[in-house]
């Protein structure tokens, strides 16, 4: 495994090159663009024993990065640096340092595009392949390689990979080939142009190769996987179906067993002016996939398998019992209504009412034990068993009262198996309501203030939460906000604990500054469809975004 | 070594500050639409009047409440202005198939495209979500913004009306 710090030599080189290029074309009138983004997290970390945040012996941590992308016709190059002094808590600690983990060059005409260095890329939904970043979680998967992507005629789009992938400031031991097809039929033949119905098609191979050094088993060296997708799109109907096969591909998180592993998703979605619903199901079996069979928790995955659940933005409902997808076995379903009462009706009042209500569960599948135990289990392919990991019930209303008043009023029914999920024992399965009251009112033109109830009633666990944020918004450019959580229900007294921050930012066109000080709360925090745990702190955090 | 690399990053984003400042063509990428179709950013075309590009999520709070607003008021900046609105769904396959029971069920009239493997969200240099672009007629970038409070549309409304008569909408 190399490291990326061993590569400051290239990466000055790199700079140089830009350097020259910019140079040159800068008295041209086609100079090309430079352009790109920052961002800095800092904070300083108080003590505070009565929530268990760590002692910081830095006092000041931060994280920091910025893109920087050269972009001249049909030629893109770009790179981004790195710096974690140290890395911030909550971040895995494999984030040490600085370097140039991201750079790539990159060019492309109408039929083809062809990159070299580091790059993202999604096969259909993911499903067995995704390489995506949420600088927030400090999750990066980028590959780092050569991909090309070619049209070769109208709705016919050809993908192929051959890459590493970074696994924080190294690269993962596995190589994966990937290569992806799809046919879009309406844009393919002429005469389906008009047609009603649209009709595309894709597949995809994908293998990871990663020597076998083991001294007792053998290892398969190359585990391959595959992926067919279809999507029929009709009107207001639309259908979205795929299938993963992984072959055996013993690994650190099934236990090194030599089964197979699939996996199933099913999308429908019916809808118009004012109305829309959603149902979908999933099945996972086995399904983890990295480019290292040695690697746990976060890091080198290969696949992206997100939770089948409404992606929540309120707080206690996003942060405290989160589901979170298990690879090696789940089948879930989720359904979805919105609709939009009309104007002028009663309930609909002078501006409509929206109402959405969703319903999502996720079992365990049933594992029957097999004569050849290197096999692990075997599982009927539409059985799940009986065991609840996760239910969600919903619904959510929101309602314009006049020109100046909103209201969003959200009821939520949870069931939270806290074993299963955060894969721990002896707490059980967690049985929780909720509601949010969120107001937001416009004091004056430019000036409004909001105010954000929460509450989450349980008698298990850590007992009930009250949470109140009140946000002041001076359009374009400053908020004000403070927020308390309160675990109010908490069997151990001393742990009633107030949440108290205080939040302050300050926006100038693609520039934002915001400042929080306070007691953050322990918890998973979940955005953009992934979750990290975040560990209690308690102190003065600064964030300085720029896009450029 | 460090210090060298911080120094020459720096260098080039001071030196080069007039590229970055000047305004910059929309990069052409690839995106998705809600038909399934691949449409090319470089096809984005509003005859001769402004387009504003919305980056958003289903799940983003501030961002649904930005494009409900615009949606009220949206038939009166067309009428005024001809403005365009392109929403950016940047949902991944978690959400991206509610994106259009979404839209249709808030009733909104925007052009809107999927951008699931971030491909125009990094071209354009986007943190976090919502952030807006204004394009010019000959799709230049002139203006960006990040997050929304309640009442920036009316600010946004300004420069449009401004770039249509033919101002500058620098506020440097």
């Amino acid at each position: 495994m190399r490291t990326i710090f061993s590569l400051k030599s290239e990466v000055v080189l790199c700079f140089i090159f830009f350097l020259s290029i910019s140079e040159s074309f800068a008295q041209q009138q086609n100079a090309g663009e430079l352009h790109g983004n920052f961002q800095l997290d800092a904070q300083y970390y108080n003590k505070d024993s009565l929530i268990g945040a760590p002692v910081v012996p830095e006092k000041v941590l931060t994280n920091g990065f910025m893109n920087l992308w050269y972009t001249r016709g049909a030629f893109s190059a770009g790179i981004r640096y790195e710096s974690y002094l140290n890395v911030m808590q909550g971040f895995d600690p494999r984030y040490r340092g600085t370097g140039v983990p991201f750079r790539f060059a990159s060019y492309q005409n109408e039929q083809l595009e062809a990159t070299v260095g580091n790059f993202y890329e999604q096969f259909g939904g993911g499903l067995i392949l995704r390489a995506y970043e949420e600088r927030g979680l400090g999750y990066d998967n980028a590959f780092e390689g050569v991909r090309v992507r070619y049209q070769p005629v109208k709705g016919l789009y050809l993908k192929g990979l051959i890459a590493r992938q970074r696994t924080f400031f190294s690269l993962s031991p596995g190589i994966v080939r990937g290569f992806d097809g799809e046919i879009n039929f309406n844009e393919l033949i002429s005469s389906l142009a008009d047609k009603k119905t649209a009709v595309i098609i894709g597949g995809s191979i994908v293998s990871r190769f990663q020597t076998d050094q083991d001294p007792i088993y053998n290892l398969p060296e190359n585990v391959g996987a595959f992926e067919g997708r279809m999507n029929i799109i009709r009107g207001k109907f639309n259908l979205l179906a795929e299938y993963g096969y992984k072959y055996n591909d013993p690994n650190a998180t099934n236990g090194f067993i030599y089964k197979e592993g699939q996996a199933l998703s099913i999308t429908s979605t019916y809808s118009t002016k004012g109305f829309g619903l959603l149902l979908a199901a999933k099945r996972l079996d086995n399904f983890d996939f990295r480019s290292d069979r040695t690697a746990a928790g976060i890091g080198a995955n290969i696949n992206f398998l997100p939770a089948l659940t409404r992606q929540h933005t309120y707080n206690l409902p996003a942060t405290i019992y989160p589901y979170a997808t298990q690879p090696n076995g789940e089948m879930g379903f989720q359904a979805e209504m919105t609709y939009k009462i009309k104007k002028g009706s009663k309930l609909g009042g002078k501006y409509g009412t929206e109402v959405t209500v969703n319903f999502s569960g996720t079992n365990g599948i049933i594992k029957r034990s097999v004569d050849n135990d290197t096999l692990g289990y075997s599982s009927p392919f539409l059985k799940a068993s009986k065991e609840m990991f996760f239910r969600d019930f919903h619904i959510e209303i929101h309602k314009k009262i006049n020109a100046n008043l909103k209201v969003n009023l959200m009821y939520l029914n949870w069931v939270y198996n806290k074993d299963v999920v955060q894969g721990l024992a002896g707490f059980g399965t967690i049985y929780a309501n909720m509601g949010v009251l969120d107001i937001s009112y416009k004091l004056a033109k430019r000036h409004t203030i909001r105010l954000e109830t929460q509450a989450l009633f349980t008698k298990q666990d850590m007992g009930s939460w009250a949470m109140a944020l009140l946000e002041y918004t001076f359009s374009p450019s400053w908020f004000v906000a403070v927020l308390d959580q309160y675990n109010y229900g908490n069997s151990n007294e001393t742990l009633r604990i107030h949440y108290v921050t205080g939040n302050t930012g300050y926006n100038y066109k693609g520039n934002r500054i915001m400042l929080q000080y306070g007691r953050q709360r322990a918890g998973i925090f979940c955005v953009g469809g992934v979750c990290r745990n975040v560990p209690a702190s308690n102190g003065l955090s600064i964030s300085i975004l720029s896009s450029f | 070594m460090k210090i060298l690399t911080l120094s020459l990053l720096l260098l080039v984003s001071f030196s080069k500050a007039q590229v970055i400042d000047n305004k910059r063509p929309m990069p052409a990428v690839d995106l998705k639409s809600l038909e399934g179709a691949v449409v090319n950013t470089s096809t984005f075309d509003n005859n001769d009047a402004p387009i504003v590009i919305s980056f958003w999520a289903t799940w983003c709070k501030p961002c649904v409440t930005e494009l409900t607003n615009i949606a009220e008021v949206y038939e009166e900046w067309q009428k005024e202005t001809g403005v365009k609105i392109i929403a950016i769904s940047i949902d991944d396959a978690r959400n991206q198939s509610k994106v259009a029971p979404f839209v249709n069920g808030k009733g909104w009239d925007y052009e809107v495209y999927l951008d699931p493997n971030a491909d125009l969200k990094r071209a354009m240099n986007v943190n976090l979500v919502p952030h807006t672009f204004l394009l010019d007629k000959d799709n230049q970038i002139v203006w960006q913004h990040n997050s929304y409070a309640e009442g920036d549309e009316e600010h946004l409304f300004e420069l449009i009306k401004k770039l249509v008569a033919g101002q500058e909408v620098s506020e440097k």
